[in-house]
């Protein structure tokens, strides 16, 4: 067990240092110079000076991807070029709403998906699971901006029942934050709901046809005790794996909902920065948001032998 | 062993009826798509002008002359979409085509020749756990916006899902009798791989490739709507959808006819995937 977390720790690490290679390649290998680009069409030759001078673009690759690395590893993530201040502080500023919106969504959105995709499952072949499952593939077609827009308008704006758009930071009143956090959770969370559902039905179905659970039944285990205690457990572990590659979905959704929703988190903070092409900026979330992912999916492989004791590294 | 003397084979008669009904999934998509597809092609017969703009009619109902309205430039929201379609499909069937192509001569060379492949795969478990929509982000902002630069933004993401899918299979097979019988045979190398493994590979890739032509839609629509993707002068979907959110209460048209063309297409692909799946891979049919 120890000797697979070791590795597993191992193999993390070589995934972020590949993550960070790329993500410093990027300004690198993109046709033209970098410190042009970054500038924009109208800068003067005076300006581009500046910027490279600014970033140290004229060391050679090396010798800049060391000493950017070296200040990433000091949880300095550089400086935004427009207004000057580091881009960790700008990220601390934005961190309540994007982790409000992303946790309530994770938690949401796992509870319901996991509910539906067992009910599917039990309810195999009937109505229910036809419905739960058509429900499921088009919540995972409809895109994440058209779904935030039609609930807007039927929920903010037809109906009245809830704001338009904003965000209400917690220490103003957790009702406000939470009116605030219904529709922008309810778009973030659809497609990641649709896609852990799918999965669960299928991990169930799985479970369900093997001996154990005749054997349970025939014994009258009652149903619910019989799903959740015998099949689920059981079924968990592509469950899990499945809860932590969404969390891509979520990470992308992000950045889309709080745009819909004029959400001031991380998100907008990458989409105000392409307008302006502050580059450190989205160099440094790209950075953060890959981390969290590798993480997640980290602790992810770990829990498989909490949820299945048979699974021995 | 002469022509004649081999047994005919009796192939079994095409009902068309019997294949929609046990394919209902991939005819509705299938369908659907065609449609789309043929509104594309046909663009400038079906709509009128989709840049010409009318500031005196701006923000119209639909109406007779209008079908779907017109949005804040006056511009007619039916030919929009309609034009709309173009981008979309093209996007979503190049970069389909392309990171199949290049995912599976990846796969196929990293899945064969054991010494590329740890370097290979360790590259490719970098480039996934950078989430698609902001690879795609810091690619378009570091060029100039065009249709190109986002097909290829949104390729580089896909790829190391194909090489994955690829090197898998190519694992699964290489160990098997009939490949070590070609090898013993001296087939050169080149002959085992295209020959003898990469057909394996086509069932799943076929899958796969609707789904990444879905999410390629997908995300060319996010990257237009969050201004990081297609010029906003040609007419996109996403580009439809972020001119228009300032007018969300007063013409939901012009939100609402792009965001449902797109919504039906990504599930008309996705419905052709699922049928595609089931069709081809009869271990997960009825399941998933």
């Amino acid at each position: 067990m120890l000797a697979y977390v070791i590795r597993r720790l191992f193999s993390t690490l070589l995934v972020m240092t590949m993550v960070a290679v790329f993500v410093f390649l990027l300004l690198h290998l993109s046709p033209g110079d970098p410190a042009a680009i970054i500038a924009g069409d109208n800068a003067t030759p005076e300006a581009i000076d500046g910027i490279r001078l600014k970033l140290g673009l004229s060391d050679p690759l090396p010798v800049q991807f060391v000493r950017w690395i070296g200040h990433v590893l000091q949880g300095d993530l550089g400086v935004s070029i427009f207004s000057n201040e580091p881009v960790l502080k700008l990220v601390g500023q934005r961190l309540e709403p994007t982790l409000s919106l992303a946790l309530t969504t994770l938690v949401v959105a796992v509870t319901l998906a996991i509910s539906f995709g067992v009910l599917a499952a039990w309810k195999a072949g009937t109505w229910i699971d036809r419905v739960l499952m058509v429900i499921s593939v088009v919540g995972f077609s409809v895109p994440t901006f058209v779904v935030g827009y039609l609930l807007i308008y039927l929920f903010a704006i037809e109906l009245r029942w809830l704001p338009v758009q904003g965000y209400t930071p917690m220490n103003e009143g957790l009702d406000g934050w939470a009116r605030n956090l219904v529709l922008p959770s309810m778009a973030l969370g659809l497609a990641y709901i649709a896609l852990i559902a799918r999965i669960t039905r299928a991990s169930m179905l799985d479970v369900l046809s093997e001996d154990y659970i005749r054997t349970a039944k025939a014994k009258g285990v009652a149903d619910e005790s019989m799903l959740l205690k015998h099949a689920l457990k059981n079924a968990g572990v592509p469950i899990v794996t499945i809860i932590g590659i969404g969390v891509a979905l979520l990470i992308s959704g992000v950045v889309i909902t709080e745009t819909v929703f004029n959400i001031p988190g991380i998100g907008r903070l990458v989409v105000d920065a392409i307008a302006k092409r502050d580059y450190p900026i989205i160099q440094g979330v790209i950075l953060i948001f890959s981390g969290v992912y590798v993480l997640v999916n980290l602790l992810v492989d770990l829990t498989y032998t909490i949820i299945d004791p048979r699974i021995r590294y | 062993m002469s022509v004649a003397t081999a047994p005919a084979r009796s192939v079994p008669r095409f009902h068309p009826w019997r294949f929609v009904r046990r394919n209902p999934t991939l005819v509705a998509g299938a369908v659907i798509l065609i449609l789309m597809a043929l509104l594309a092609v046909f663009a400038p017969l079906i709509a009128g002008d989709p840049i010409r703009m009318q500031p005196a009619q701006r923000l119209r109902p639909p109406s007779a002359v209008n079908w779907l309205g017109t949005d804040s430039l006056g511009r007619d929201v039916f030919a929009r979409t309609v034009y709309g379609a173009r981008v979309s499909l093209m996007v979503g069937l190049t970069v389909a085509f392309l990171s199949v192509g290049i995912g599976l001569m990846i796969g196929l060379l990293a899945g064969f020749f054991r010494t590329a492949d740890t370097i290979v795969m360790r590259f490719m478990d970098g480039l996934m756990a950078i989430p698609a929509i902001l690879l795609a982000i810091a690619l378009v902002s570091l060029t100039r916006a065009s249709v190109t630069t986002v097909i290829v933004a949104i390729m580089i993401p896909e790829i190391p899902r194909v090489v994955r899918l690829v090197r898998s299979v190519v694992l699964s097979v290489r160990e098997a009798p009939y490949v070590e019988a070609a090898v013993a045979g001296g087939a050169p190398t080149w002959k085992i791989l295209l020959r003898h493994i990469m057909p394996s590979t086509f069932p799943p890739l076929i899958v796969q490739a609707t789904y990444i032509c879905a999410s390629a839609i997908l995300i060319e629509a996010s990257l237009s709507f969050l201004g990081a993707g297609t010029p906003p002068d040609i007419p996109t979907w996403g580009n439809m959808v972020a001119s228009s959110r300032l007018f969300l209460s007063r013409a939901p048209w012009t939100i609402f006819a792009p965001g449902l063309a797109l919504a039906l297409v990504v599930l008309a692909v996705n419905l052709v995937g699922d049928g595609l799946r089931d069709r081809l891979d009869p271990r997960l049919t009825r399941r998933m």
